[in-house]
């Protein structure tokens, strides 16, 4: 529990400078094995929730009830050639998946499973956080331009307009919730929330806004457009083939989708806050992990059940609906901060909250239908306008 | 409070130990996958047609015109930031202060909503 970076005695007696190169090679090694044994736990989960919502078994071939199917998946990735195309621009095309990948490790290592157990308590920590999220676009833009390829070229586009629109609304989310923990620290995030206290049930705004950017920040359904199958083929990852396509979607999808659920956990759910956590603190790490894969197959139901959305929607979505809405909550939240004392304050920004959530339910499709009533009614004038006979 | 120099290593190490991760995988998969390359695999894929022309040409403005915005908005984003964290105690000369810097930024988008940038046609 004593703070890294301090030098300290390690456990054991341990001479205090080893254990500071010690404890980075545990954590190296920690992050690295969660990535891997993430992804192929995840696809998993996935292939077998959506076949089950399917009425199908899933894999079932490999090893005991499918279990070593995605492992024997990964095996075979990496003994597939790597096909590169005679016109892509090699050096772009051949890193692009580490710009993609390298940010995504490097996130890892603020996330705090329980106290003392995360890499670094960086005090700027959610900054560091959106600010990696920010870099994975880079790589996806440069596969896409590289690639030399026009669904590749598209892909990478729209994954660019995309991501960088829903990146705003992300970003004044997290400041909501910075406001009320008054830290960037994301340790102090967690312990700000004690108890029942938790972010969800007074800012359910934010997380609804945060929870939708970052569907749309890790390309998941239904704002998985860059790799539209149906009309790009597989956007930007169309002429990418072996590992370098598995280290693309596999690991850094996956490990994506995981970080940006442990952001949620943390600075919505309590972190590692449970029962019985002050008694065996190392409780803390099962408890966070419960929360973040309560996430993950949240993020997984909504695959199963929502259609795509199209470019047009999307990115009106983003710009009409969902930064109002962040801009809003955040401005309001901030003044009943500041005009109301200690408890009465956190009451009115929850009810407030709870109230643009309603508002967000039930608004959204009654302006979505009257938006296609007027124009279905300018479609028929037309129509009517040009099939009249002419005099 | 860590310490900022080990603060960095620890992020720094941790970037090097990603692009080793992706340069170790590449270099296994090299040494154990085939390579044999005809020219039909090796031409872009254009759903099995004979490519037309080079991919690298003009797209769509609307790319552009999402940029810019992006940009006046993100910038707005990083100054919250540090607002957001001391904001407790600058009471309502914060909340004053930035109300017309956001206002000021709502007036653009604003704009740009009634000229039709943000429709995607």
């Amino acid at each position: 529990m004593s703070p890294p970076g301090v030098l300290v005695p390690g456990p054991f007696g341990i001479d205090p400078l080893v254990w500071v190169v010690l404890r980075l090679l545990i954590a190296v090694l920690l992050v690295v094995g969660l990535i891997f044994n993430g992804a192929l736990l995840q696809i998993l989960m996935e292939r077998k929730l959506q076949a089950w919502a399917q009425d199908r078994v899933g894999p079932y071939h490999v090893g005991p009830w499918g279990l070593l199917q995605t492992f024997a998946d990964a095996l075979k990735l990496i003994g597939k050639e790597d096909v590169r195309s005679r016109f892509t621009d090699a050096a772009f095309f051949l890193t692009a998946p580490a710009i993609t990948f390298t940010p995504m490790v490097a996130a890892w290592v603020v996330i705090p499973f329980a106290p003392g157990v995360q890499g670094i308590d960086i005090n700027i920590g959610l900054l560091y956080l959106s600010s990696l999220g920010a870099m994975g676009v880079l790589g996806i833009v440069i596969a896409g331009w590289a690639s030399n390829n026009k669904y590749s070229l598209i892909g990478g586009l729209r994954s660019a307009g995309q991501l960088i629109s829903y990146e705003v609304p992300q970003i004044l989310s997290l400041v909501t919730v910075v406001l009320l923990a008054g830290s960037l620290q994301l340790t102090k995030i967690a312990t700000a929330q004690p108890g029942l206290q938790l972010n969800l049930f007074i800012l359910p705004a934010a997380f609804l806004t945060y929870f939708i950017a970052a569907l749309a920040e890790t390309n998941r359904t239904p704002f998985d457009l860059p790799e539209a199958e149906s009309e790009l083929v597989a956007g930007y990852l169309t002429e990418y083939s072996g590992m370098r396509w598995g280290t693309f979607l596999a690991l850094t999808e996956y490990g994506n989708v995981t970080i940006v659920s442990s952001i949620m956990t943390t600075l919505w759910l309590g972190g590692w806050n449970g029962p019985l956590v002050d008694q065996a603190p190392i409780l803390g790490v099962l408890w966070f992990t419960l929360k973040v894969y309560v996430i993950i197959v949240a993020f997984m139901w909504i695959r199963l059940t929502l259609p795509r959305f199209r470019i047009d929607q999307l990115m009106n979505f983003c710009w009409k609906v969902l930064i109002p809405l962040t801009l809003t909550n955040l401005f309001v939240t901030a003044t009943l901060k500041v005009a109301l004392p200690a408890p009465w304050d956190l009451i009115a920004i929850g009810i407030l909250n709870w109230g643009l959530v309603a508002a967000f339910i039930v608004l959204i499709p009654r302006l979505q239908r009257r938006r296609l009533e007027r124009l279905r009614e300018r479609l028929r004038t037309e129509r009517e306008r040009t099939l009249a006979p002419t005099a | 409070m860590p310490d900022y120099n080990l603060s960095y290593f620890y992020v720094f190490v941790f970037f090097a130990v990603g692009a080793f991760v992706v340069g170790a995988l590449m270099t296994v998969s090299r040494i154990i996958a085939p390579r044999r390359p005809t020219p039909e695999k090796l031409r872009p894929y254009e759903s099995g047609e004979e490519p037309i022309g080079q991919a690298w040409g003009r797209y769509p403005i609307h790319f552009y015109v999402f940029a810019l915005l992006f940009v006046v908005f993100d910038v707005e984003v990083i100054f919250l930031f540090p607002w957001a964290v001391i904001f407790a105690s600058l009471g309502w000369y914060g909340i004053v202060e930035m109300g017309v810097f956001i206002a000021i930024l709502v007036v653009g988008l604003v704009y740009a909503w009634k000229k039709d940038a943000l429709s995607w046609y």
